[in-house]
């Protein structure tokens, strides 16, 4: 069994109109044993950029650590927040200094860059970028991911509707997956607000 | 002996709280070839150039919309876009003898950020190769040029550090650097102690104080391209004309 499905994670990100949505499980497992049911794998960098880090738990949590100080330390220094796409290359960069001893994981990353323009972006674990324009997918989870969301996705939607298919598209591929789901997470983005909610889902 | 006892150790404080060594650096910059720097509602960046009187080279850096312009007798050409900074600096040779093509004051840091230098010559191509590397690294890590203002304090902190180790001496050059990025056009002038001040307008080298004076009277913050030029070119004339000279020449351009 590959380390990357150690864990278990399910993350997905989708782009709407002026906003976007990234959603995870909320499953702590040890293989088949479910350890927690309220594991964070989102994170907020600052008020317009999340990251999400699916793969091994303990190696998103100390990357998330490395993310963070060097965020902080580039706000400083610059004295202003980093665009979605800076923060991508930085991401990139971090995991391919660790080229031949990877962290596992694959980070999803969503933001709002200027002109409040959506940016949503995915890697593997030594920093391959891959751009998309309509949703990215990461996990154990992420064949059913990419069959829901190729099926649910549509343009251009207002952050209701986004919400809405998100949702439906991370608990219909969790319950494809025995590795993830007790639910989920979702943030809803917009250049205004940002609405966090708990999704329940099938609790076993 | 007086302050020559503090004047060996680089590091060592004067009793009146100088640092010798970095004093006899500034010393070095105020000798130096003039250079001067006009930042303001400009589009330029521009070439070399020579007058009839003495050699002078204009360079400006680029950036969006560029179109090319000539300024009349004294610039061979001009390239110029919306909102820019000039940055000029007196290419006096010392012989007529040596070919002036060789002679480059003005460097490229990044397609969008230059910069030049009064003082010792061969201590700025140090400084110009640092600084060079530092705005790669900068790219190669978040895939966008480094902001002037960036590369501004990375050269400045090499500057300072220059004057705290050991085996070194500080940098006998003042450096202005002129860039362009998403604050807009920027000029900044950085000293030998690694301080560092961004102007609308500054000279830097022989006469510094007429130079200033003399931006002092001619710059406004809505400075068309061809009349930055013009400043650029009459300020640095300044050190060479006579004082009537200059008078008709402001009256003519009046």
């Amino acid at each position: 069994m590959s380390i990357f499905e150690y864990n278990g994670s399910a993350l997905v990100a989708m782009v709407g109109k002026n906003c976007f949505a990234i959603a995870s499980d909320r499953r702590l497992g040890v293989q088949l044993q479910t350890v927690a049911t309220d594991f964070q794998r989102i994170f907020k960098i600052h008020d317009k950029l999340f990251v999400g880090l699916s793969g091994l738990a303990t190696d998103a949590q100390t990357l998330y650590q490395r993310l963070v100080f060097r965020h902080k330390l580039y706000q400083l220094r610059e004295e202003r927040d980093m665009k979605p796409e800076t923060f991508a290359s930085l991401v990139s960069a971090i995991l391919y200094e660790k080229r031949f001893g990877p962290y596992f994981c694959q980070p999803v990353i969503a933001g709002l860059g200027d002109e409040d323009k959506p940016f949503i972006c995915t890697m593997d674990s030594i920093g391959a970028k891959e751009l998309a324009k309509d949703f990215v997918v990461a996990g154990t989870a992420s064949e059913s991911l990419y069959g829901a969301c190729e099926s649910m996705f549509k343009p251009d939607m207002e952050p209701e509707e986004l919400f809405e298919t998100i949702s439906q598209a991370l608990l219909s591929s969790v319950d494809r997956d025995c590795l993830s789901g007790w639910g989920g997470h979702v943030y809803v983005v917009t250049p205004t607000e940002v609405t966090e909610r708990i999704l329940k889902g099938r609790m076993d | 002996m007086g302050d020559s006892q503090y004047s060996f150790s680089l590091t060592t404080f004067s009793p009146s709280g100088k640092l010798v060594q970095i004093e006899h650096a500034l010393t070095a910059v105020g000798s130096g070839q003039t250079s001067l720097g006009i930042k303001g509602k400009i589009n330029l960046v521009a070439l070399c150039h020579q007058c009839c009187y003495c050699y002078i080279e204009v360079v400006g850096m680029l950036v969006a919309n560029i179109e090319l312009l000539m300024i009349p007798s004294y610039v061979r050409s001009v390239i110029a876009a919306a909102n820019g900074v000039v940055i000029a600096t007196e290419k006096k040779l010392p012989s007529i003898l040596v070919d002036e093509t060789s002679v480059q004051k003005i460097q490229i840091l990044t397609p969008n950020i230059g910069v030049v230098y009064s003082g010792m010559g061969p201590d700025s191509r140090v400084l110009v190769r640092k600084s060079r590397k530092q705005a790669e690294q900068y790219q190669r890590l978040y895939k966008e040029p480094i902001p002037v203002t960036q590369l501004v304090r990375e050269t400045a902190t090499v500057m300072q550090e220059f004057t705290q180790s050991g085996g070194v001496r500080p940098f006998g050059v003042s450096l202005l650097v002129a860039g362009y990025d998403d604050k807009g056009p920027q000029l900044y002038q950085v000293d030998p102690s690694g301080s560092y001040f961004s102007w609308k307008a500054s000279a830097m080298g022989k006469n510094v104080s007429n130079a200033k004076a003399f931006l002092e009277k001619r710059y406004t913050d809505d400075m068309e391209l061809d009349d930055a030029v013009h400043t650029a070119i009459l300020t640095l004339k300044e050190g060479v004309l006579t004082p009537a000279e200059i008078e008709d020449y402001l009256q003519e351009v009046e």
